[in-house]
């Protein structure tokens, strides 16, 4: 695998202001902000798979829209090959798109379901200006075989609600890749797909990235699927990256007590393997007020009294792979 | 053996929609023993959830439930009258539904679900000794008795799981059916309500039926497996049997398509094909388009659920007297 970065994240944030009422608005001057995205950097390098995983509102969806630029940043910077697209106009910000695209989590909402699959998967190639007529009707066809909706001719004819979940996500695929992106964040792909057919969704994405050597930034709360479809993961809480590198380390040496319990809290299909989950204090506190210091001091328990006071950095162990912990530094 | 609390017979459940009938439920039967923790495990469509409320007797119409007995205390619940029935609902089998947000009145505070419950089955009792009661069933859920005078949207969504908990539990029924109680909760709140659930289990005696998805979470939470596609049970067995011995060809799928993180290198194999639409089911066996040991005969009668070892059944061609 080439170590060339294709995608770059500097000091990220993004915040979004909470809505007061009007009274609210006069009595109090201080604006309250969901810190949703907080200093997140990370680079993801060619024909790798880089993940994002986390919990409902760590943040790991925002970073995936903030990086395609469909939401703009507060602060922080987002490279793709070297350029620095946070600044970009739209017109070039439409180019860029043809590089950089996006499959959502839910395939039912992602379709228009008054579009036929073959007008809604040619439709990129319109928007562009790309291909027209037959010879968009023949990159459809053949994308559509690509991603095993088969036979094509019989699927471009169809409306949304007439596909399956799983067949819905494989459309979702030829839509994205009709354009011939280099880079594609993936949102949850397979979350709402059957057991069953997960695998082959999987295996087919992992297929389309040999064969058309695409990078991709998986999100997902779903570390072991995580941990099947990764070159590496990053673990977020509460919008910050705690815990970063190859997959192997995070699984094999996870450092950050947070990953530890997540990790520990994954069921496991070996009923000779009762596991128990470390426990955690409390939940996840609200995004709009983060905790003094370590943001996970509150829950962890190893917390010292410096984790109250100072926010531990991304730092580099030993191991090769980064961590966010006082407690680790130390060592 | 031991003594059977709730035994299910030929339980067939059909929704009778404008294109047809649908047999959601086909020919089930199990049992479950007092204190025992039994997981239903299927895709969407298998109709696992369908079984669980035909067991309580509340599947949406168009459904109804055709054929079969369902027996608690030698009483067949399917010939009680609606009024009885309303006895058996809360007090002896009690359900938890996947979604605690809808579930919940978003108008009536947490107290005054209790209440509720507590007063339309002992209308003697007071809302002040309900209201006690409520309490005490809130701290044994790990929720602080404060919390009674919240309204559900202050709550989290773990915690809402933990009232719903603490609803199921308050008349202490004999059979606590959790339909994907976990499925929209986080991995590390999954296990704490998981864990929850057996402790109140065993605190209360109670039998668990746990209506899952994941194959993983019902090979470690449970006792035994019926695991059901398109309708009906393909294999009921120990979780021991169905981890180290599974027998039918859907069975050893699922376990090889699920990840496990604690193995190093792990090759996953997917089952090819998707399930079918129960308005249109292949003949023969229900899975043989998908199955990679189909014989002639799988595509021409349908195979009956065979024990093959002790308390083992597999509904496949591949095992018994009749296997070619």
């Amino acid at each position: 695998m080439s170590q060339t970065e294709i995608v770059r994240v500097e000091n990220l944030k993004k915040y979004f202001p909470v809505e007061k009422s009007f009274l609210e608005k006069l009595i109090t001057r201080t604006r309250s902000f969901v810190r949703a995205v907080d200093d997140v950097t990370f680079s993801v390098r060619k024909g790798e798979v880089f993940t994002l995983a986390g919990e409902s509102g760590c943040g790991k969806t925002t970073t995936g829209k903030l990086i395609l630029r469909l939401i703009p940043p507060t602060s922080g910077k987002v490279f793709f090959k070297n350029q620095e697209i946070t600044t970009l106009e739209p017109e070039e910000l439409r180019l860029l798109r043809r590089k950089m695209q996006i499959i959502f989590q839910d395939p039912y909402a992602s379709f228009n379901p008054r579009m036929k699959i073959g007008d809604a998967v040619g439709h990129p190639l319109e928007i562009h200006g790309l291909a027209t007529g037959e010879e968009k009707r023949k990159r459809v066809l053949a994308m559509l075989e690509r991603v095993g909706l088969t036979p094509p001719e019989k699927f471009v004819e169809l409306y949304p609600h007439q596909l399956s979940g799983g067949q819905r996500q494989r459309a979702a695929m030829a839509r994205s890749l009709i354009l011939d992106p280099e880079f594609i964040v993936a949102d949850e792909p397979v979350s709402m797909i059957d057991v069953s057919l997960r695998t082959t969704m999987i295996d087919l994405m992992l297929d389309l990235k040999r064969e058309l050597q695409l990078t991709y930034l998986f999100i997902t709360h779903d570390l072991a699927v995580a941990k099947y479809i990764s070159d590496r993961i990053a673990i977020m809480y509460l919008g910050k990256i705690v815990e970063m590198g190859e997959k192997e380390e995070i699984f094999s040496n996870p450092l950050h007590p947070y990953t530890q319990a997540l990790l520990s809290a994954i069921p496991v299909p070996n009923p000779e393997r009762r596991r128990k989950a470390i426990e955690l204090k409390g939940e996840v506190p609200s995004a709009v007020k983060i905790p003094t210091g370590c943001r996970f001091h509150p829950r962890c328990p190893f917390a010292e009294k410096i984790c109250k006071e100072k926010e531990p950095e991304l730092i580099a162990t030993a191991s090769g792979h980064f961590v966010s912990c006082h407690l680790i530094g130390s060592k | 053996m031991q003594k059977q609390l709730l035994t299910v017979e030929d339980l067939t459940v059909e929704y009778w929609t404008r294109r047809g009938k649908v047999r959601a439920v086909d020919n089930v039967s199990f049992s479950l023993g007092k204190a025992e923790t039994m997981g239903v495990v299927g895709e969407s469509g298998s109709g696992k959830s369908t079984l669980g409320l035909s067991l309580i007797r509340l599947v949406p119409p168009p459904g109804r439930i055709v054929k079969g007995h369902v027996w608690l205390e030698g009483k067949d619940l399917l010939k009680l009258r609606e009024e009885e029935m309303r006895n058996v609902r809360g007090r002896k089998i009690a359900f938890i539904f996947q979604d605690p947000m809808t579930s919940l009145n978003p108008v009536k505070k947490v107290g005054a679900h209790f209440v509720e419950l507590i007063r339309t089955h002992e209308p003697k009792i007071g809302d002040e000794e309900a209201l006690k009661r409520a309490e005490k069933l809130l701290k044994d859920v790990g929720i602080q008795p404060e919390r009674i005078n919240d309204y559900p949207h202050q709550l989290s969504g773990g915690m809402r799981q933990r009232v719903m908990i603490a609803l199921a539990i308050a008349l202490n029924p004999y059979i606590v059916v959790a339909d994907e109680p976990t499925t929209a909760l986080d991995v590390i709140v999954q296990a704490k309500i998981l864990d929850l659930l057996k402790d109140v289990q065993n605190a209360y005696a109670m039998s668990l039926i746990l209506i899952t998805h994941d194959l993983s979470i019902a090979l470690e939470r449970c006792d035994k497996i019926l695991v059901m596609y398109a309708g009906q049970i393909v294999e009921r067995a120990h979780i021991k049997d169905i981890y180290k011995n599974p027998q039918h060809p859907y069975t050893q799928g699922l376990l090889k398509s699920i990840p496990n993180i604690e193995l190093a290198e792990q090759k996953l194999e997917a089952i090819p094909g998707s399930p079918p639409d129960l308005l249109n089911l292949p003949k023969g066996c229900r899975f043989w388009p998908r199955c990679s040991s189909a014989m002639e005969k799988c595509r021409k009668t349908e195979p009956q659920l065979i024990e093959t070892e002790p308390n083992h059944f597999v509904c496949c061609f591949l095992y018994g007297d009749d296997k070619e």
